[in-house]
């Protein structure tokens, strides 16, 4: 025996009282009727909504700077880190005159997830190294149309008026991990060839 | 007054009342379902969702209406008419209150006191079913016949119990007309404390009748995807579904006015009110009846499983069938102890 928890099974013959069936079933019946004033299992979801953990994985946030000019410099490596797909771009040189909307001097035109495909990873954060994307504590919520599960930057790129605050899962720990050397991801270029050749 | 225009008003009224109560017991099924399940239920539709069924009707109408190329045209359209026709006319029997006077004039709140109420509305029960078999041969369709088979043979086996339970509180109260059988217990006790073995046989037999759960197997959708049914679309579909709570609906009026004393309720003499107001209340006396055997439908279909063929069958001919007759026999024995037979 693997467990203590196995019961021998009882096959005995029924009693009278279980064969007229009429004693189960009023009981079953108390058991239904205590039911009804018992706290209810389901919410009323878009008027109340259940708590969630502050560092929840929810609908992506593309950050601005203090300037309020967007990070995303469209580099890519968030749809590379991407493991379902979701994230497409375009990127774009920035024209004389745009200093103030985009921070580099390249910028993502176009920037799309598919919040179909997303599975909320992080991954993305993850690879951004301009601190540009990041994952809120909100939710997606449902359409009708797959289309409109598509979001592009109108719904991705935070307003200078509303800032999404991301600090909470931002904190000092992870900035430090994220600076950290020894990890592979957050080595430069020339940190790589460095290890390489001090290791031969 | 004439008459006949207080009969119209009645007939209007009873009409109204009982596609009403229908179209409420829909969304009070999916509540009282929801609560036991824990569950908030239909919520989005008005307040408390109460213009749930409303939407449900628009929705019926507004579906495609499929006719089978292989079907029995003529059939297939008569098996809902069928349906909802019987399950309306079994009404017309109940009494629904006490004598109302508009000026002279004396009426009963009733269509009509027939002296043969109870076996009307067997007969038109019985009726019911062809409803269902015709639907479910015409659709041309395995399970659609398998759930007209069932359905027409567990109607058969339940309702020679139900008849033997009626037969002992005929003996017992030694009429056939339905306001007799009520004011009778506007007298002494509701039959339920001379009946209480045939009572519970007829609701058992009433629950098989209008084919609810436990005894839903016409229409089960694990087995026969919606039985008699599956081919049935819009609102041909809303008629089947309707009857079903229509025929609720007069089930427990009939449990009501048998067993459980009708519009009369206890102490209503010593009230010191009388005449129309005394009517008004046994009305909604006889409503909140009504409604608490509709609201006990329900809470028995949320609570246990449908039964399998052959026990629904056992329990038919060996179990209802001979305690009904035992029934009988005690009831004759105990009238005879007593004197009330000669």
């Amino acid at each position: 025996m693997l467990t203590d928890r196995s019961k021998q099974v009882v096959r005995k013959e029924m009693t009278w009282a279980e064969k007229a069936y009429l004693p189960a079933i009023f009981s079953g019946m108390m058991i239904t009727f205590s039911h009804i004033f018992k706290k209810k299992a389901t919410i009323k979801y878009p008027e109340q909504k259940r708590p969630i953990a502050p560092i929840y994985r929810g609908q992506h946030v593309l950050k601005r700077d203090e300037a309020g000019a967007e990070r995303c410099t469209a580099c890519g490596l968030c749809a590379v880190a991407c493991p379902a797909e979701a994230i497409t771009m375009v990127a774009e040189e920035r024209k004389k005159g745009e200093e103030n909307l985009y921070r580099e001097e390249k910028y993502a035109s176009m920037y799309e997830i598919n919040m179909l495909r997303c599975i909320f990873c992080g991954l993305c954060e993850e690879a951004c190294p301009k601190e540009a994307i990041f994952l809120t504590d909100r939710l997606v919520p449902s359409t009708f149309e797959r289309a409109d599960f598509i979001y592009g930057k109108s719904k991705l790129v935070e307003t200078i008026d509303n800032p999404i605050d991301v600090s909470v899962r931002q904190t000092q720990k992870v900035l430090e991990f994220k600076e950290d050397k020894k990890h592979k991801h957050n080595r430069t270029f020339l940190d790589k060839i460095n290890t390489i050749i001090q290791r031969h | 007054m004439e008459p006949i225009i207080f009969k119209a008003i009645v007939v209007g009224l009873i009409f109204s009342i009982t596609l009403l109560v229908a179209t409420y017991s829909t969304y009070a099924e999916r509540k009282v379902s929801a609560l036991m399940q824990d569950r908030v239920g239909p919520n989005r539709a008005g307040p408390f969702g109460l213009l749930q069924p409303i939407a449900d009707a628009v929705k019926m109408f507004m579906k495609e209406e499929l006719i089978p190329s292989v079907s029995n045209r003529w059939l297939f359209v008569l098996g809902p008419c069928i349906s909802m026709l019987t399950a309306l006319m079994a009404g017309v029997v109940i009494p629904w209150g006490g004598p109302i006077t508009i000026g002279e004039q004396t009426f009963d709140f009733q269509i009509v006191d027939l002296n043969v109420g109870i076996l009307f509305l067997f007969g038109v029960a019985s009726l019911g079913v062809y409803g269902i078999m015709i639907g479910g041969w015409a659709s041309n369709n395995k399970f659609s016949l398998l759930g007209a088979i069932r359905a027409s043979s567990q109607m058969i086996s339940y309702e020679i119990a139900m008849g033997l339970a009626i037969i002992a509180l005929v003996m017992t109260t030694g009429t056939l007309s339905l306001k007799e059988i009520v004011n009778q217990q506007d007298a002494a006790y509701c039959n339920f404390v001379y009946q209480p073995l045939g009572c519970l046989i007829f609701i058992i037999c009433a629950f098989a009748e209008t084919n609810r759960a436990p005894f839903d197997l016409a229409e089960c959708e694990t087995e026969l995807i919606g039985g008699y049914h599956t081919e049935y679309s819009s609102m041909k579909l809303g008629f089947y579904l309707f009857a079903e709570y229509i025929n609720m609906f007069i089930s427990s009026a009939v449990i009501a006015c048998f067993y459980f004393g009708g519009y009369n309720f206890p102490f209503q003499h010593s009230l010191g009110i009388d005449g129309n107001w005394l009517s008004i209340i046994q009305f909604f006396v006889l409503f909140g009846k009504i409604v608490f055997f509709i609201f006990f439908f329900m809470w028995v279909r949320w609570t246990i499983p449908r039964f399998r063929y052959d026990q629904l069958m056992n329990l038919g001919w060996k179990g209802l069938l001979p305690l009904a007759i035992a029934n009988i026999f005690v009831t004759g024995i105990v009238m005879w102890v007593n004197g009330d037979i000669n």
